[in-house]
């Protein structure tokens, strides 16, 4: 039997297994811009800020996944639930990226156009929102990018918690010692992440381009 | 004569601003009358451009005051203060990501002018300041030239028609050619709108070209204000010394 035919006698697994992996990247990418983004512009505005914030999401970064999986499983409300915990350590891994390329994005902007802003009478959060982000939004897509295709990535290890998505199918193929199963999950998990890394550069150099 | 009810524009009553006991500017005594262009003359780091900033609170006074319009600047909300002046800086300082129509459009937009009356008045302003604004509404500043940007800088500092407008070494980034015809321009513009001006620059040619009077400013300090004749001819070293980087028949009523 060759393997797509393999995967065809799958496709109703792997159709499952793949919708629970992007809902749990997808919802984690959310959160992650959620708190991500507005802890870039805190840190770019108050450079007092830089190391704690930038310091702590970089020490969640050097935990390995396995691990803090693991450390999360006796938290109280956190550990009910497989994908609650799952979504809460990818949520903390996907930090770091997105709030470095915010705080670059909009440390980048010209000081010339920012001191034009605030000499014709800008409020803080006008220029925020009408020069700082749309200027900054390439670097911040950069960022978002990196972090999804890590994301996608990090995701097949947290079916280890029983979380479900991809990983199922790679760590069902380990125990079985049967690598048709392992690629089961390894290319679409592939897949997935080719196709978010050039949706989201596309979006990048689109923006770009538009000025 | 109407003297005795003359109030100025602009006033410095014993401004001073220092940064971490550093003294920037001390003891400024200076009036700006409605409707002219007043230069400020120095050296890079002589406090022209503190003093500018003093004006539209982009720098808060140390002890002193400045009053705009009579009333003293800490008792004007700085938004509404700014959007009473217009500013021009050297690069421009255009927003990339807009195109020339929005730029110009900025300040009335956010004071929430009618739609039509926005793009009425950008239509005005692209004609004041010599762009063809079937041409260029709609580029970027990216494909703008150097000059073309300030001009852009210009309508956009007049859009909600500030009675006030301070340029920041306005033209100093531009070729020799280019500057000359914008400066031409900025005269014929001035005469017909009248605005209070302070100019910041460091070309004491265009400080004669442009100005009704210069003030002459070193380490913090005015030196003097004169007018462009009076420059010339003054005994004060200082502009003596300026007065000698002019070449021969360099004087304003040859450049104008």
């Amino acid at each position: 039997m060759s393997l797509l035919e393999f995967f065809y006698r799958h496709r109703q697994e792997i159709m499952t297994l793949t919708l629970e992996h992007c809902w749990l990247v997808g919802v984690s990418m959310l959160l992650a811009s959620a708190a991500g983004i507005p802890l870039g512009i805190l840190v770019a505005r108050h450079p007092k800020w830089n190391k704690p914030v930038l310091g702590s999401a970089n020490v969640i970064q050097t935990i390995p996944s396995l691990a803090l999986f693991g450390f999360l499983l006796p938290v109280p409300w956190l550990g009910e639930r497989a994908d609650r915990l799952a979504i809460t350590a990818l949520t903390a891994y996907a930090l770091l990226p997105i709030i470095r390329n915010t705080a670059a994005g909009i440390e980048s902007v010209d000081p010339s156009v920012r001191e034009a802003a605030r000499g014709m009478g800008l409020t803080a959060r006008q220029i925020l929102v009408q020069v700082e982000l749309p200027l900054a939004l390439s670097v911040i897509l950069a960022g978002l990018r990196v972090a999804t295709v890590m994301t996608i990535g990090i995701a097949t290890i947290a079916a280890a918690i029983g979380s479900g998505g991809l990983g199922e199918f790679i760590f069902r193929g380990l125990a079985m010692v049967d690598n048709r199963v392992i690629l089961e999950g390894a290319i679409p998990a592939a897949l997935l992440a080719l196709v978010a890394d050039a949706a989201l550069g596309l979006a990048e150099r689109r923006w770009r381009r538009s000025f | 004569m109407t003297g005795e009810t003359f109030q100025p524009a602009i006033e410095f009553l014993q401004a001073r601003y220092a940064v971490d006991g550093h003294i920037i500017l001390s003891g400024l005594e200076l009036a700006v009358a409605p409707g002219e262009v007043l230069a400020l003359v120095g050296r890079s780091g002589s406090g022209k451009t503190t003093t500018l900033k003093l004006i539209n609170r982009l720098l808060d006074l140390t002890s002193g005051d400045v009053r705009v319009e009579g009333r003293s600047v800490g008792n004007w909300d700085p938004i509404r203060l700014r959007r009473h002046i217009g500013y021009v800086i050297q690069e421009a300082g255009l927003f990339p990501h807009y195109t020339v129509e929005r730029n110009v459009a900025l300040i009335p937009r956010l004071e929430g002018w009618p739609p039509e009356r926005v793009r009425a008045r950008v239509e005005e302003l692209l004609h004041l300041v010599g762009l063809e604004p079937a041409k260029f509404r709609d580029r970027h500043p990216r494909e703008l030239s150097g000059g073309q940007r300030q001009r852009v800088g210009v309508a956009r500092a007049l859009a909600a028609d500030p009675p006030i407008l301070l340029m920041d070494e306005p033209f100093g980034a531009l070729d020799p050619l280019s500057r000359a015809e914008i400066q031409r321009e900025f005269l014929a513009l001035q005469s017909r709108l009248k605005k209070t001006v302070v100019l910041v620059t460091h070309d004491i040619r265009e400080a004669l070209r442009l100005a009704n009077r210069i003030a002459l400013m070193e380490a913090g300090k005015l030196v003097g204000v004169y007018s462009p004749l009076t420059f010339l001819k003054a005994r004060e070293p200082l502009a003596a010394e300026y007065v000698a980087t002019l070449g021969p028949g360099e004087t304003p009523e040859s450049a104008a």
